[in-house]
């Protein structure tokens, strides 16, 4: 495996909920969106986070992309903490981690040309002397496959797969080593999305750069990623190699999630683990595992200690009481 | 041409919109059937179509610029498209009614959820206040609402998007209806809650031998919930199949294109099959096949006129000139 490019350690993130009364505004609970979650990215890999809505994986990328304020633990860059960063280092690393987001049309400002779009971060973090900023700008809008005169128009002259690849250019532009993708597919149609994830695949063999890939879709992760994490309520459940997670899952929530992806045929046969209830609310997770109180094997330990990631095979780690 | 078995047909039903940018073809010769106690997916990309099709089947286009231009809907041979607003008013939501996608938009926040329950049970069955309570509660009952009696009290956003999205089943099974419309009614649940709504629904579908519409733009669910397919592009019906012959044997090449365009979880491939291009824009159809633009297998005659459907086996029909 390549070395780590960015280690994930204890990464914690609570929201205050304040009530507010005429003066005084009082901090009454907290949500815990994300709450001591440990993983590492390597170089060139593609990791997926999976998880339903509501179980942190936003929040974590936004904290990766420091869009949030950390509340707690250290993520270190290179081997570098973040937190210890001189402002050019910081600089540096804001520069080198880009994001793509959902939907493409929120995403671009409708008041700037593509080509200023694509600029703006070139020329914030001089990642090309100014003269060959137009140079650049057109090599980018090669690579993700728009027209040559493209850097001319609004953005609204675009479809959304075509406003997906203004947005990966934009992402590209400073030179990247990690591009966190946010839902990158999941606003798109259908017939959309294979040129989109082809595009993605190409420029990754082509630059070697790094994807965080979140999405709530388990085919478009699996075709995706290199390795999955699975997170449920604030927690990452299961962490492995996407081949070895899929044909293989051993958290009963992994397995649950698995189960209920929908098939790509109909003679597939699946047994299907239908959860009861629904997520309970991270304001007041359930004590102990999180998953307990819909957890087919919960026993009584489940409800009194939180498990912690155990490494069941090289590579797997699993944070279940009976793995 | 009714056969007893079908509850729906639809024949070459147009549903325009006149716009300043020219009429807009949304819907532009859709015909299929719908057989009692089955589940037909209708699928396509978005702007395809498939809303505006099931919005013509229950006579709510948007007006003024929409209109249904030509076609019939025949509901147990009955054609509603000849009925008036006071008749179609008597048919919606007892005989054919409609789940839509997001439930915090089809729910009214100022009512409990036996208000809205209560309301549609009202208009269309003479029911004492008692009986129709306990109809409510059965209601809820059905659809898995844990404490029916306290539920029914409270209101929509009291409940989770899953929780919600079986009220809405409540409220368009309330009345036994004929043909069930379910638009996109999982796409913003998650997951799990997904494959929950999924499997409570073929439960009920099999039970009551309801026959069901599932729009849907997700092959998955296809395969899941539906016994046939419809494949919508441009406006049109390209290709209509029973599930596994259609996931077996694709004729058309769109349907094709875009089963191989799926990432799979059971196989590894580097490159998908991706299909260039857009969808057409629906007011500026090029002449001849919708799809030809795209086509990998484009011949000169698609580019001048319609193919016309074809029975490609049993059952199997297509729209395209390389199964002809």
């Amino acid at each position: 495996m390549s070395e780590p490019l960015l280690e994930v350690r204890n990464l914690t993130k609570y929201f205050p909920v304040v009530k507010n009364r005429l003066f005084f505004s009082n901090r009454t609970a907290e949500v815990r969106a994300v709450d001591d979650i440990s993983f590492t990215i390597h170089k060139g890999e593609t990791f997926g986070l999976v998880g339903e809505s509501g179980c942190g994986k936003t929040t974590t990328s936004r904290l990766i992309l420091f869009l949030e304020k950390i509340t707690g633990g250290t993520l270190l860059f290179e081997g570098k903490d973040i937190s210890k960063m001189n402002p050019a280092e910081f600089d540096r690393y804001r520069a080198s981690v880009q994001a793509v987001f959902q939907d493409p049309y929120s995403s671009l400002s409708p008041r700037m040309k593509v080509g200023n779009i694509i600029a703006e971060p070139i020329i914030v973090n001089n990642s090309a002397p100014r003269k060959e900023v137009s140079e650049k700008i057109s090599a980018l809008l090669a690579l993700v496959g728009l027209r040559k005169d493209a850097h001319e128009l609004y953005p609204h002259e675009f479809s959304g797969g075509q406003r997906q690849r203004i947005a990966i250019a934009r992402a590209l532009a400073p030179n990247p080593q990690l591009i966190v993708l946010d839902e990158p597919v999941s606003a798109l149609d259908v017939s959309i999305r294979a040129q989109i994830m082809n595009l993605l695949h190409d420029i990754q063999k082509k630059m070697h750069t790094t994807f965080l890939l979140i999405a709530h879709d388990l085919a478009v992760v699996k075709h995706m990623s290199n390795r999955i994490g699975v997170m449920y309520l604030g927690k990452l459940v299961e962490i492995g190699e996407s081949e070895e997670l899929y044909s293989n899952p051993v958290h009963p929530y992994t397995q649950a999630l698995l189960s209920a992806a929908l098939p790509s045929h109909p003679d597939i046969p699946r047994k299907m683990i239908i959860l009861p209830g629904e997520v309970p609310s991270p304001l007041n997770p359930p004590a102990g595992c999180r998953f307990h109180p819909r957890c087919f094997k919960a026993e009584g330990i489940c409800s009194r200690q939180t498990p912690s990631l155990k490494e069941v095979s090289s590579g797997h780690l699993v944070a279940c009481h009976f793995a | 041409m009714i056969s007893n078995d079908n509850v729906l047909e639809v024949q070459d039903l147009k549903t325009h919109f006149y716009t300043s940018r020219g009429v807009v073809k949304a819907v532009d010769g859709v015909s299929f059937a719908l057989k009692r106690g089955e589940a037909l997916g209708l699928v396509g990309e978005s702007g395809c179509g498939k809303s505006i099709t099931c919005f013509s089947l229950i006579r709510l286009v948007p007006r003024p610029a929409g209109r249904i231009v030509g076609g019939k809907v025949l509901l147990e041979g009955e054609d509603l498209l000849t009925k008036n607003e006071k008749e179609m008013t008597k048919i919606r939501g007892k005989r054919i009614t409609m789940i839509l996608q997001d439930p915090m938009m089809s729910l009214n926040p100022v009512f409990t959820i036996g208000e809205q329950i209560t309301e549609t049970i009202r208009v269309h069955q003479k029911l004492g206040k008692m009986e129709i309570w306990e109809k409510v509660k059965e209601m809820l009952r059905l659809v898995r609402i844990p404490s029916p009696e306290v539920r029914m009290r409270e209101y929509p956003h009291q409940m989770s998007g899953g929780m919600r999205q079986r009220i809405s089943g409540a409220i368009a099974l309330s009345c036994q209806p004929s043909v069930l419309i379910a638009d996109e009614a999982t796409t913003a649940l998650d997951v799990t809650i997904q494959a929950q709504f999924l499997s409570l629904f073929k439960e009920i579908q099999e039970q009551a031998n309801l026959s069901m519409i599932v729009v849907t733009h997700d092959f998955g669910i296809v395969a899941r919930a539906c016994d046939r397919v419809a494949v919508m592009y441009a406006g049109k019906i390209v290709e209509n199949a029973e599930t596994r012959e259609l996931f077996n044997n694709p004729a058309h090449p769109y349907t094709i294109a875009l089963l191989n365009s799926l990432p799979k979880m059971e196989m590894k491939v580097d490159t998908l099959y991706s299909i260039e291009g857009q969808p057409p824009e629906l007011h500026a159809l090029p002449p001849g096949c919708s799809f030809a633009p795209r086509c990998s297998h484009v011949m000169e005659i698609c580019q001048r006129e319609y193919p016309p459907q074809k029975e490609v086996a049993p059952g199997h029909f297509a729209r395209c000139w390389l199964k002809g």
